[in-house]
């Protein structure tokens, strides 16, 4: 019968999901328009430069100026703004790259999962191949052959992580494709395709939402990690990858350079990755 | 006249030699309910899967034909086929629990195929739904339809798939162990509502099970498997009287007697399922040497 006391498990696992939920969406949205609003919120120009205001310390610290809030680096130019224009960048990237790669990844993954047969061994074996290559070295290797710039870094995240989808969803495809409502649905004379959307899909989509999430997350380390060895975009747009390698140079004499992107990019990976599990126990028709 | 024909049905598992049904034949005529039953492994869910074309990837018909309503499915192509099968046949499946999509409401579910393969309107068709549901005794129909499965108990959700089945005024059922996986107080009035309403609605039903207890009370004919061959098929009252074949009367012997606790359970003897097996392989040499003749 229907149960809406909530006297079992259920009500428990919700109320976690949703703090969950609130703090990493809080985050990220507060982070979201931060970069929208980045021109006009930002204290300072993130490209000035002024050695005479050389690594200021942040306003809580003795010897800080007024208006450089988190300091700023060996050049004068003002952390919390470059953070503030980083995560532009940052976010475009998590966005586009995580969605791309779902898209491409997920189709895939159903396709092998739910069809089987040469469509699986097809996709299966290029699976196969593909995680064969060294993630980091092919990153590089594509935008030292491409040239560093936005669309580089979107393409080389989505070259390397398709697989991770395909592998996860077509795993998740054939068990589905296994149950008696999928047999029941094509009885009732339900076409191979029709059956993939209305009866896998949604029953994939939890799953999907939860690796978007963490492809996100993991879009916005990538990012860094190529703006860190210096081939993300121009070297002159704040990245916070970018931040951290210069943060890390004068660690000794101007800790904020290194920690406050650092602590940003940590909250954003983490956000990204809670959020996915949210949504994943809100989504989940079971625990719904 | 019969309904459904399979006549020399034989299927390998896909990549080797291995057989899974050896030249099934068998005959289930309008509105007459036709057990299957037999161990584990003996291929009597692949019979109503082949019926209905959705055996599993693995498993390759190598020949035989299946003839539904007079056509033969395996002449189609498959998108005729499913759309034959989708308008004269339906599956009971085994287990409720994972017959229902679970991201679905129950309503759909029910008025899918009317709207998709009979073209109804979808007003009608879930007018049809909530008076199938009503048919099967749910309480409050309306509401159910708006409902997840997971909000509904299993005995429950068996009830809905059997109102679903008969949704389409299907000719031919096949009832795939349905209360196999049900709670034993369930199981009997599940039991008795599939044979309510198989003898309301005149549907002819395939029906696969191992427990022969359930046979006797709702088929008129059954087929006795082993190995994937028919070993004996015959009308329900002479095989309880009288069965023909030596592992029909084991397997009969082997059925525990709730009257009599103290009784151990009767195995089929080692000798009968040898002599089983002789008489399969014994099928499978002059059927091969046919073959290479042929």
């Amino acid at each position: 019968m229907v149960d809406k006391s909530g006297a079992d498990g259920r009500s428990l696992i919700r109320r976690r999901a949703g703090l969950k939920l609130w703090l990493s969406g809080g985050w990220l949205a507060t982070l979201a328009l931060a970069a929208i609003l980045a021109p006009w919120i930002a204290p300072q120009d993130p490209l000035a430069q002024d050695l005479f205001l050389g690594r200021l310390p942040p306003v809580w610290i003795q010897g800080a100026e007024p208006g450089f809030y988190l300091g700023t680096d060996s050049l004068g130019r003002d952390v919390l703004s470059r953070i503030l224009y980083g995560a532009r960048l940052a976010l475009i990237v998590a966005l586009v790259a995580g969605t791309v790669t779902c898209v491409i990844g997920a189709s895939l993954g159903l396709l092998a999962g739910f069809l089987r047969g040469w469509v699986d061994v097809v996709i299966s074996r290029a699976i196969d191949i593909w995680m064969a290559f060294p993630p980091v070295l092919f990153s590089i290797l594509l935008i030292a052959v491409m040239g560093p710039g936005l669309q580089s870094i979107i393409l080389a995240i989505v070259v390397i992580d398709w697989t991770r989808f395909a592998r996860v969803v077509r795993a998740e495809a054939m068990a589905q494709g296994a149950m008696d409502y999928v047999a029941s649905a094509q009885v009732a004379g339900r076409g191979r395709i029709s059956t993939m959307l209305t009866e896998i899909l949604p029953n994939v989509l939890p799953t999907i939402i939860a690796l978007l999430t963490l492809e996100m997350g993991i879009a916005v380390i990538v990012e860094a990690i190529l703006s860190f060895v210096n081939l993300s975009i121009s070297t002159d747009d704040p990245t916070w990858g970018g931040m951290i390698a210069e943060g890390r140079t004068s660690i000794h004499q101007a800790w904020w350079v290194l920690i406050f992107p650092l602590i940003t990019l940590f909250l954003t990976v983490l956000s990204f990755s809670q959020l996915g599990e949210g949504l994943k126990d809100r989504f989940d028709p079971v625990l719904r | 006249m019969s309904f459904l024909t399979i006549t020399g049905l034989s299927a390998k598992l896909r990549g080797t030699s291995f057989p899974i049904l050896r030249d099934v034949s068998l005959r289930v005529s309008a509105g007459e309910v036709h057990g299957l039953v037999g161990e584990s492994g003996a291929g009597k869910s692949m019979i109503g899967k082949a019926v209905l074309g959705i055996l599993p990837t693995s498993v390759e018909i190598t020949k035989g034909r299946i003839e539904l309503d007079g056509v033969d499915l395996l002449s189609l192509t498959p998108a005729e086929r499913r759309r034959r099968i989708g308008a004269t046949a339906a599956l009971i499946p085994q287990d409720p629990l994972t017959a229902l999509n679970p991201s679905r409401r129950i309503g759909p579910q029910i008025t899918d195929r009317l709207v998709d393969i009979l073209k109804w309107p979808r007003s009608r068709a879930e007018a049809r739904a909530r008076e199938l549901l009503a048919e099967v005794q749910i309480p409050d129909p309306d509401r159910v339809m708006r409902s997840y499965p997971h909000e509904l108990s299993g005995g429950m959700r068996q009830r809905i798939l059997i109102a679903s089945a008969f949704a389409a005024e299907p000719k031919l059922i096949v009832a795939d162990e349905p209360t196999t996986a049900l709670d034993v107080t369930v199981q009997k009035q599940i039991l008795k509502l599939i044979a309510e309403m198989q003898a309301r609605h005149g549907t002819a039903l395939l029906f696969v099970t191992h427990d022969l207890g359930v046979v006797s009370k709702v088929c008129q004919s059954l087929s006795v498997l082993y190995g994937g061959k028919v070993v004996e098929a015959t009308g329900v009252r002479d095989f309880f009287r009288e069965p023909a074949h030596a592992y029909s009367r084991a397997l009969l012997a082997a059925t525990p007697k709730y009257t009599d606790p103290a009784a151990s359970l009767t195995p089929v003897p080692e000798a009968v399922i040898a002599a089983v097996q002789a008489e399969i392989a014994a099928h499978d040499r002059t059927h091969d040497r046919s073959a290479r003749r042929g």
